[in-house]
């Protein structure tokens, strides 16, 4: 049992720290989100110098590092607020062809009716000579107004529900048939819908056999685990502002975090961001397991994290007081991105009964 | 003891009904569940609720008001809450009147009561300060006499809907003085347009736009301004904010929330199911709906007390804190409800007035900024713990 990072991992952490610090203040961050195009290319291109996009790969596919490394990196992004898709680029697309920044991914997943089933998926991909022609309507797609590329789940055969014929697709955003419409977030993010007519692509565009649920749950788990460490980052960065506030914000001529009633809260704030890095830590540790030991892990971890990640920015909010409610404060922006991940592939609800499922056996 | 409403109670809440089917302006329809409202829009409304006599319910019969029974004043509420009318806001209505009503003169009353009744003139309230929130008689503001008028100089926040209002009832220190701090506070009425006031917005952090910063730089207004004695001013304030909490439970619009939310989960799917029968969701719509019952009998218990003179008192913290967590968690199961499209934003989207952007479901669009905004209620108004503090004290004697 061993939870210290190496001296390459704790230098990885510096380095993303510095550019958040020094590159990705609140300010800029905050100005970037709410202009056009919402998102800084020559960040990506920073990131890619700096082998940020290689680290998510182990030696062996080119990079230098692996989950350990990614959790480390998403904690800080979690911090700064990161804007880039690096968790659909980097951690849910990875392949080759991003290490150097030139491709940058959209994850189409998820669909009007589907909710977070990975299998209900009525946009359809059928045979056609040696490739497929895809059609149908992918809803919210993370990353997709910045994406040159997406990663997209079409069904290859079997009926609208079911676990069999989910087939993995890489469609450029520039192919013929394929339109976007694209809204920024209410986390100061951006997404888009993706609507398909009849977009061909070659057998070459298909990932895997064109029935893999099992491979889109494993690399929806792992961004599970790269978003509770994301989670993480965010709640550090609130538990901190709140205790410093409460110290020096004075009412009743005392500071407030004289306030035993507050005292309890921010101790309950506390212990539940140590819960959630335990969980960031437990998945990033189990992502090489069987399915269903890997599957267990990332539902427990978004559960914990979903319950957390609502206390903290919610008690955080409250205990700054209406300067808690304030766009020009970070803290509403934190609430924001928590409050999204708490949602984004599954709420808490949904992961207990996914739990609950496989725990039963 | 009787649950039921009287024949003449149920006769009542039929004839309300019909008013408003009947002449609810037609361009606010709509207007209540995208909570984005224009000064005018209040106006109309309060002006309409005045030519039916009904612009007052609260208020002596002498100054407008309808002589309801406090129990026809909630029926009255919870039928605007059902007809999803715009909100009544407090500030001119249920906040000054009733201090001027108290403590006013008959000078003052015949000067500021009749536009407000009449849908003439916009109150906000001049309370808080960046260092006096629930701390509120810290209060640094100051009003120095000079001749006939007063010298206001200071900075106040959190003004709701200030960049509306026409006038703004201040609490300033015009005893530094006094010994203890909640002496030598004076309650000033003060119009917007005097040279010296000014109006900042404050965005919050679902990018809308409700409060303001108001400062105040050598505003002069004349001393006849004032409501009450010199330095008495924490009196009427306290009297205030007992009549801000007891409107604060909500349990009408809550209900028609409730309703909302229902049809909701019943369009939304997981695997092709309603949510609405999905036993972990349905149970958390039921768990809400008892704690809102068990609050709109809490209210009617204090009605009830009311109507036989016993004015709103510290039990009205418990509506606030309850009201408001009701109100809170509403937004919360809203929120899982539309599930992934929570995310698209879409405040001043689209920018060429068109309100059917096809991204996602309508109902979807204000369910994340509704969840992160409605964390105020919990803050505003005497924050919870305040509330809390006040029962502990107030109620039990600790």
């Amino acid at each position: 049992m061993d939870f210290n990072f190496t001296s390459e991992q704790d230098q990885l952490r510096d380095m993303v720290a510095r550019l958040m610090r020094e590159q990705y203040d609140f300010d800029t961050r905050r100005k970037i989100a709410s202009s056009e195009p919402g998102w800084r290319p020559e960040m990506w291109s920073q990131f890619a110098e700096l082998g940020l996009l290689a680290a998510p790969f182990t030696e062996e596919e080119g990079g230098f590092g692996g989950p350990i490394e990614t959790m480390i990196m998403m904690e800080e992004f979690g911090k700064g607020l990161v804007i880039e898709p690096f968790l659909q680029t980097a951690v849910i697309a990875f392949l080759q062809g991003i290490i150097g920044g030139e491709k940058i991914f959209g994850f189409a997943y998820a669909e009007p009716q589907g909710r977070y089933n990975l299998n209900d998926l009525a946009t359809t991909a059928k045979k056609d000579g040696d490739g497929y022609v895809l059609n149908g309507h992918k809803a919210v797609a993370h990353g997709g107004p910045m994406a040159t590329h997406f990663i997209v789940t079409a069904r290859t055969g079997g009926d609208q529900r079911d676990d069999k014929g989910v087939g993995v697709f890489i469609v450029a955003k520039d192919a013929k048939g394929v339109t976007t419409r694209d809204y920024p977030t209410v986390d100061g993010q951006r997404a888009s819908e993706v609507y398909f007519e009849n977009v061909s692509v070659g057998a070459d565009a298909l990932i895997g056999s064109g029935d893999d649920l099992a491979l889109v749950e494993k690399v929806v788990d792992e961004a599970i685990a790269a978003l509770c460490a994301e989670a993480v980052g965010c709640m550090k960065v609130l538990n901190e502002a709140t205790v410093d506030y409460s110290k020096q914000r004075k009412q009743f001529g005392v500071p407030i975090a004289s306030f035993q009633v507050l005292q309890h809260r921010m101790v309950d704030m506390f212990m539940a961001a140590e819960q959630a890095v335990s969980m960031a830590y437990m998945v990033t540790l189990k992502l090489g397991e069987d399915d269903v030991e890997r599957a267990k892990a990332a539902s427990a971890a978004k559960v914990q994290t979903g319950k957390a990640g609502k206390l903290i920015s919610q008690d955080a909010v409250q205990i700054h007081g209406g300067m808690g409610m304030t766009d020009e404060l970070n803290v509403g922006h934190y609430f924001k991105r928590l409050t999204m991940i708490g949602q984004q592939f599954g709420d808490v609800d949904f992961h207990l009964k996914r739990y609950a499922k496989l725990s039963a056996g | 003891m009787d649950l039921e409403f009287s024949p003449e109670d149920i006769a009542f809440r039929d004839e309300v009904r019909k008013f408003l089917e009947e002449s609810y302006p037609e361009s606010l329809r709509g207007k209540a569940s995208r909570d984005e409202y224009e000064r005018e829009d209040f106006l109309l409304w309060q002006k309409t609720l005045y030519e039916r006599g009904w612009g007052a319910p609260a208020w002596p019969k002498e100054y407008g008001g309808t002589g309801w029974t406090s129990i026809q004043r909630f029926i009255f509420q919870e039928e605007c809450a059902r007809a999803e009318t715009i909100p009544i806001p407090p500030f001119g209505m249920n906040m000054l009147a009733p201090v001027l009503l108290a403590f006013g003169s008959e000078e003052q009353k015949q000067e500021y009561l009749p536009p407000i009744i009449k849908g003439e003139t916009f109150w906000c309230q001049g309370y808080s300060e960046p260092g006096s929130g629930s701390d509120l008689a810290s209060l640094k503001t100051t009003a120095v006499r000079d001749g006939d008028e007063y010298v206001i100089n200071g900075q106040k926040t959190w003004t709701t809907l200030g960049h509306f209002a026409d006038w703004i009832f201040v609490l300033c220190r015009t005893d530094p003085s006094a010994k203890k701090l909640q002496e030598g506070i004076s309650f000033i009425l003060v119009n917007m347009k005097t040279p010296g006031v000014e109006v900042k917005p404050i965005i919050t952090l679902d990018g809308s736009h409700e409060v303001n910063e108001t400062w105040f730089t050598d505003v002069r207004v004349p001393v006849a301004n004032r409501v009450g004695e010199e330095n008495k001013g924490w009196t009427y304030a306290k009297y205030l904010l007992l009549h801000e909490r007891s409107g604060i439970a909500g349990v009408g619009r809550s209900k028609r929330a409730v309703e909302r939310l229902k049809e909701i989960a019943a369009t939304e799917v997981s695997h092709g199911e309603p949510i609405i029968h999905d036993p972990t969701f349905a149970r958390k719509i039921a768990e809400l709906e008892v704690d809102l019952t068990a609050l709109e009998y809490t209210e009617l218990r204090t009605l009830a007390a009311e109507a036989q003179g016993k004015g709103p008192g510290p039990e009205s913290s418990l509506l606030k804190v309850k009201g408001t967590e009701i109100q809170q968690r509403l937004t919360e199961l809203t929120l899982e409800a539309v599930g992934n499209y929570a995310a698209p934003y879409f405040r001043g989207f689209p920018k060429d007035g068109d309100n059917a952007y096809p991204i996602g479901p309508g109902y979807a669009h204000m369910a994340a900024p509704l969840y992160a905004n409605m964390r105020k209620t919990s803050i505003y108004g005497g924050s919870n713990e305040i509330q809390r503090n006040i029962i502990a004290k107030a109620v039990l004697g600790l």
